[in-house]
């Protein structure tokens, strides 16, 4: 299934997403919910003085990590195989995906445990595991019942199951996991619990993804709430993590404050209920920890955007802050982008990650609000990115001929006064027989879409470059 | 003091009325004000669009027009954000780069350059209504200025102001997004249509030319009975 979600045309995806009420009553209202949170933990937090400080000293580590990505890389890798652990670099997903079967043939793996990772999504690693007789349970609660629903897929990289209510949620596992219970969260989470006990005890591997890598020590940092990741890093003798090749941070004092940054944008929480690092200590003496370790570092296109001007894309630590406070999104949810990246940092990654072929149209479902870069706690100039992405969409001849004619014309006539002059002069008549009522309600050619919806004003009667002359008679530069 | 009229595209076409105030509000204030004749459109449709090259034909005339200004004056917060990119249109091209950057320094919001510049708070302004205040996103967010309008319309005798609720949420205008994303569009300024309306307001104001059009196109094709003002407006207002 990997990143691509639906098969659909863009504009069909937002339609469905603008019919779903539920849907859309669930992001507004998660939106509003956490906007206080949120800022009650950062800007409001005066325990940790000045938020603008926290937010550049993030840029700067993320910066100074990805300009020095392969050093660090190397020393993550050095310091995790040196404890025994085992290192694989994949370029794409379906080299990530076959070494990752490989180990688990060897394993004879029947059943695998999964904490939540959007990049194993990415992959589509469920999928490759399943080919191979072995199958991946997810333990996160919204994975688990996105899981159970057969074929949903995320639609917030935070809280994946963001579009599901309580009652869909009771019927789903009623469904399909036999639960006989209410539509009360806690009771619906015992029963999730209950039934993943037995499955972890059973797990012959444990899958997590990596919210951050640690250079100095070969270490794999884990911020979650709910316990899932420590029951998957705790029980099989196998475990693989998988990371995205950029997330990493150089020192344990550089994780303490991408740690923070993370917690507090994502949910508004000073710290996440668990923070699990684990590092490999696999050795005849070793009594407890994953007996056989690997890492799984996958590029799958990031490298594209090293030394481009997305380069800082790179720097996300999907924390959803931006995604939290788009208008876009909270109007047409996750799933209309098409992509498990959704929202301002999916409209920036995918066309990276998979093309503007697929996601060419993404970068412009933005109204340029750049709520998403002021909500960045690593200072990612969203915004600029989904102009930068636009800018590069027209250049290789993707943009449709109608617009391109149209824009050409656009800077012919804003390059030329005259032109202009005989325009504002000529508005008023030509705009005469669409006008009633002081607007126009049915535009001519380019002004339909416009007045599909809102009217349009009607030029004013009067020159305004007339009116400003006779105001101010005798100023030469008037003339 | 010395200050040119970047009237923008939107006010010269559709809001000569209250291009007209802010002249009569900042010659009140001992303005002198000149309106330099080349200037077209800034370029924003372009630009935002991805059409860089188009933007720049833009952009340069704009230069063109204002380099020997002291100070730039525009109604709209949006374009002023707009000669801000400027610099940046620019990178490869030294000697253009730097004329956009002593343009893009000289350039100020109406409301912002009154308070921020002139100092000033009060104009004595007056008029009678319940309204609320439409935040413009780029003003907010790249010209970073949140205080000024509401230092001069908290000024104003017999403005009841009333707070917008999700005031920060973008009116979904966009420039080019508002007719390239006709149904997500609707979606947002229905949103902001109806905070509008809950507040009791009978007047929208803002200070920018892309949002008025969007939320006023709005609101009267839905036929609500809120009118929809520029900032300039209000402040030139007497009764
Ligand atoms: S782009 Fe910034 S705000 Fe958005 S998910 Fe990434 S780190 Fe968070």
């Amino acid at each position: 299934m990997a990143m691509k979600i639906g098969e659909k045309p863009f504009f069909d995806r937002v339609d469905d997403a603008l019919d779903d009420t539920f849907m859309r009553q669930s992001m507004a209202n998660a939106q509003d919910g956490l906007r206080g949170k949120k800022i009650a933990a950062t800007e409001g937090d005066e325990a940790i003085g000045d938020w603008e400080d926290w937010r550049s000293a993030g840029e700067e580590i993320r910066r100074h990590t990805l300009e020095n990505l392969d050093y660090y890389l190397e020393q993550l890798s050095e310091n995790f195989a040196k404890r025994g652990g085992h290192v694989f670099f994949a370029e794409t997903a379906e080299e990530a995906n076959a070494y990752i079967q490989q180990v688990a043939k060897k394993k004879n793996a029947k059943n695998a445990t999964k904490a939540k990772s959007m990049v194993t999504e990415e992959i589509g690693l469920n999928e490759a595991l399943a080919d191979v007789g072995c199958q991946v349970h997810e333990t996160d609660l919204a994975e688990y019942i996105l899981q159970a629903e057969e074929g949903d897929r995320p639609s917030h990289i935070v809280v994946p199951s963001l579009h599901k209510n309580k009652s869909q949620i009771r019927d789903t596992l009623k469904e399909k996991a036999g639960y006989s219970g209410t539509d009360q969260p806690e009771e619906l989470t015992a029963f999730a619990r209950s039934q993943l006990r037995d499955v972890f005890m059973n797990a012959d591997i444990g899958i997590t993804g990596c919210n951050f890598g640690v250079a100095e020590t070969g270490s794999v940092s884990l911020v979650t709430n709910e316990g899932n990741a420590n029951m998957v890093t705790s029980y099989p003798e196998t475990q693989i993590s998988v990371m995205g090749m950029e997330r990493l941070v150089p020192t344990w004092e550089d994780l303490d404050v991408m740690v923070n940054l993370l917690s507090r944008s994502a949910v508004g929480q000073k710290i996440t209920t668990y923070v699990t690092n684990v590092t490999p200590e696999v050795g005849p003496q070793s009594v407890d920890g994953p007996k056989d370790f690997h890492l799984v570092i996958v590029d799958g296109g990031r490298s594209k955007a090293l030394g481009t001007e997305f380069q800082s894309a790179l720097h996300c630590i999907r924390c959803a802050a931006c995604v939290n406070v788009c208008p876009v999104y909270r109007h047409i949810g996750g799933h209309a982008y098409g992509s498990i990246y959704q929202g301002p940092i999916g409209a920036v990654l995918s066309p990276i990650l998979g093309g503007y072929e697929e996601y060419g149209e993404l970068p412009y479902a933005s109204s340029l609000c750049a709520a998403c870069t002021e909500a960045c706690p690593v200072k990612i100039p969203l915004h600029e990115q989904l102009i930068r992405h636009r800018q590069i969409y027209v250049e290789e001849g993707y943009a449709d001929k109608s617009e391109q004619a149209a824009m050409t014309a656009f800077g012919i006539g804003a390059s030329t006064p005259s032109l202009f002059k005989i325009a504002t002069k000529g508005a008023p008549t030509f705009a005469k027989p669409f006008v009633q009522e002081g607007s126009i309600s049915n535009g001519p050619g380019p002004m339909k879409l416009w007045t599909k919806i809102r009217e349009f004003p009607a030029p004013g009667k009067e020159n305004f470059r007339k009116w400003f002359k006779e105001h101010k008679k005798g100023d030469s530069r008037n003339e | 003091m010395k200050i040119s009229l970047f009237v923008t595209c939107l006010g010269e076409l559709f809001y000569q009325e209250a291009a007209k105030d802010m002249v009569e509000v900042l010659e009140r204030l001992g303005c002198e004000i000149d309106f330099p004749r080349g200037q077209i459109c800034c370029g924003q449709p372009a630009y935002n669009s991805g059409y860089r090259k188009d933007a720049q034909k833009a952009a340069k005339q704009m230069i063109s027009a204002f380099e020997s200004s002291e100070y730039i004056v525009t109604p709209s917060g949006s374009c002023a954000g707009m000669f801000k990119e400027y610099p940046g249109l620019f990178q490869d091209d030294a000697t253009w780069h730097e004329k956009a950057q002593k343009v893009a320094d000289k350039t100020y919001e109406f409301t912002q350059f009154i308070v921020n510049v002139l100092g000033v708070e009060d104009l004595g302004a007056v008029y009678h209504a319940k309204a609320t205040y439409h935040t413009s996103c780029h003003m907010m967010r790249l010209l970073k200025e949140t205080e000024s309008p509401f230092k001069l319309l908290n000024n104003v005798e017999g403005l009841e102001l009333l707070p917008l609720e999700n005031s920060y949420d973008c009116c979904g205008f966009g420039g080019t997004f508002a007719v390239k994303m006709v149904p997500i569009s609707e979606q947002m300024v229905d949103e902001k249509v109806r905070h509008v309306e809950e507040t009791g307001a009978d007047v929208l104001i803002t200070a920018d030319g892309g949002c008025l059009m969007n939320i006023k196109g709005r609101i009267d094709r839905k036929g609500k009975p809120i009118a929809v003002k520029h900032i300039a407006q209000i402040l030139n207002s007497r009764s």
